[in-house]
């Protein structure tokens, strides 16, 4: 039972991170193809506030705080009840909204199917993508060194 | 007594208008988009979220278009934005090590888990203005090199084992990270509230005393033992639920400076650590906090505080360049009040000194015809 609940929320996390770090448009786009609902009531929000970056000194030390950034959030209700929350960087109040109804969505069996398919998985795909597009640029700047050998042998 | 004075309105309402009209320059020259800014202009966008404090590359693009590329002025405009709003929280800390990696090398270990790569860097270049760039000439798409990944540990979790480098720098377990936000700089200070102070400092300024270090006013020997500039990842604890939310991510750039130590009373001989982090890409800036935060451990390491880049107070009261040029440029609003009264005073101060001249040259004089 714990494990399943572990799960869960691992999987609710992750839609989260996927809508965190999705353009809105793209969200916006792939909501109207699905045909997923947006009717809710708003609880909270959306709204625009400061988080503080904190790192650690030396990387692995204690916290110190570095700066601010700018995060937009909100939380709605289903008309079936669900509440849903939204975090993300930016101030874009349409993804707060829209990225809090998916996540009151995923938490009724009857849409999660739709959410996971239609919404985090292309999101997840394009962002990969974009991942690793970057990731082998950067490998293509990788220094491979060689060493002259001089002397007799 | 004193009578206020008003007036300006007008000329000050033209002023801004006329700004306005000058900012936008000639009207045949296309408006600047933010995000051609965010885009073309990222690393001056970058500075403006360092120093302003405020990761957000819109509202930093619009402020160097608002500030007609005047990076402090822009800096300015972040600061007070930012305490328009309501806060949220701390995030927990970054993983760097958990960093996707856009830059990263080391100038101790050549041959270190995750190699040296690069990046978008302006090292190796000629430094030659390119015409073709002023033409307006199409770019080449980079070069890709599908390779496994490979995890990237920071150099210092490599150094570590031999226990010739210090640790990480850690704090008692119930230290509360300081805040200068919040609370007013109290000196001395613990090393996490200078970094927070370092990390928004003026880039033109830390740089100076690093380099001042390296010229001989508190030599610390220092190397580069890695820098790294990529995407990490933010988090942020919440009541309303069972798990840290993630926020999506940021850029940041990382120096690891490492710093040969002949050994104090306080510590034994070692490599001691600087460390830099800001937002953005900006390692020039992280080099620089990475020397600074070490000079200024002077004391914690036993060593004698000889030079400004060792002195804590000096440091971090003028790192700040909103301050700065705060306290600077009040001096072209109006003192004439002030300058009234400080007139008054040299006007009597004149007069006495001519007075005590006048007499010492009369007795003088008499001294003269009596020999």
């Amino acid at each position: 039972m714990r494990g399943q609940e572990a799960r869960k929320q691992a999987g609710r996390k992750a839609l989260m991170a996927t809508l965190a770090h999705a353009e809105a448009d793209e969200i916006a786009r792939l909501w109207n193809e699905a045909g997923l609902p947006s009717e809710a009531e708003l609880l909270r929000g959306p709204e625009t506030g400061l988080v503080t970056v904190r790192g650690r000194i030396g990387g692995g030390g204690a916290p110190f705080n570095v700066g601010e950034a700018t995060v937009t959030r909100a939380t709605v209700r289903l008309p079936s009840g669900q509440v849903g929350h939204s975090y993300a960087l930016g101030r874009d109040k349409g993804k707060a909204r829209l990225a809090a109804i998916a996540d009151a969505l995923w938490q009724d069996a009857a849409h999660r199917e739709a959410v996971e398919t239609k919404l985090a998985a292309p999101l997840r795909a394009a962002l990969d993508a974009a991942r690793e597009t970057r990731r082998v640029e950067t490998a293509a700047t990788k220094v491979d060194f060689f060493t002259m050998v001089r002397g007799e042998d | 007594m004193y009578v206020a004075v008003k007036g300006g309105e007008a000329a000050i309402a033209n002023a801004h208008r006329l700004l306005a009209d000058r900012r936008r320059g000639d009207r045949s020259v296309p408006a600047l988009r933010l995000d051609q800014i965010v885009e073309q202009l990222a690393l001056g966008v970058d500075r403006v979220m360092s120093e302003g404090s405020l990761y957000d590359r819109e509202l930093a693009a619009l402020a160097v278009v608002q500030a007609r590329g005047d990076m402090i002025e822009a800096i300015f405009l972040v600061r007070a934005y930012r305490t328009t709003l309501p806060r949220f929280g701390y995030t927990n800390p970054v993983d760097t090590g958990a960093m996707q990696v856009e830059r990263r090398i080391s100038a101790t270990y050549k041959d270190l888990p995750g190699g040296q790569v690069l990046g978008p860097t302006f090292d190796y270049t000629h430094r030659l203005l390119d015409p073709e760039l002023a033409a307006g000439a199409e770019v080449e798409t980079p070069a890709q090199r599908p390779v496994e990944p490979e995890t990237m540990p920071r150099v210092s979790a490599i150094l570590a084992h031999e226990g010739l480098i210090e640790a990480d720098g850690e704090m008692p377990l119930d230290h509360v990270p300081g805040d200068i936000t919040r609370e007013p700089l109290q000196f001395p200070m613990a090393r996490d509230i200078r970094l927070q102070a370092l990390s928004r400092g003026d880039e033109g300024f830390l740089l100076a005393l690093g380099y001042s270090t390296q010229r001989g006013y508190a030599r610390n020997h220092p190397f580069v033992g890695e820098i790294r500039i990529g995407e990490v990842e933010l988090e942020l604890d919440v009541p309303e639920l069972p798990f840290a939310v993630p926020l999506g991510s940021i850029r940041v750039t990382e120096c690891q400076m490492v710093n040969q130590f002949k050994g104090s009373a306080k510590a034994p001989p070692q490599f001691t650590r600087g460390y830099g982090l800001v937002f953005g890409q900006s390692e020039r800036k992280a080099m620089a906090m990475a020397l600074c935060d070490r000079a200024l451990r002077a004391s914690e390491l036993g060593e004698d505080v000889v030079a400004a880049a060792q002195d804590e107070e000096f440091v971090i009261s003028h790192s700040d360049n909103v301050q700065a040029t705060g306290f600077v440029e009040h001096l072209k609003l109006p003192h004439y009040v002030d300058f009234q009264a400080e007139l008054g005073l040299v006007r009597r101060m004149r007069a006495e000194y001519e007075a005590r001249e006048n007499e010492d040259r009369a007795a003088e004089e008499k001294r003269e015809a009596a020999e």
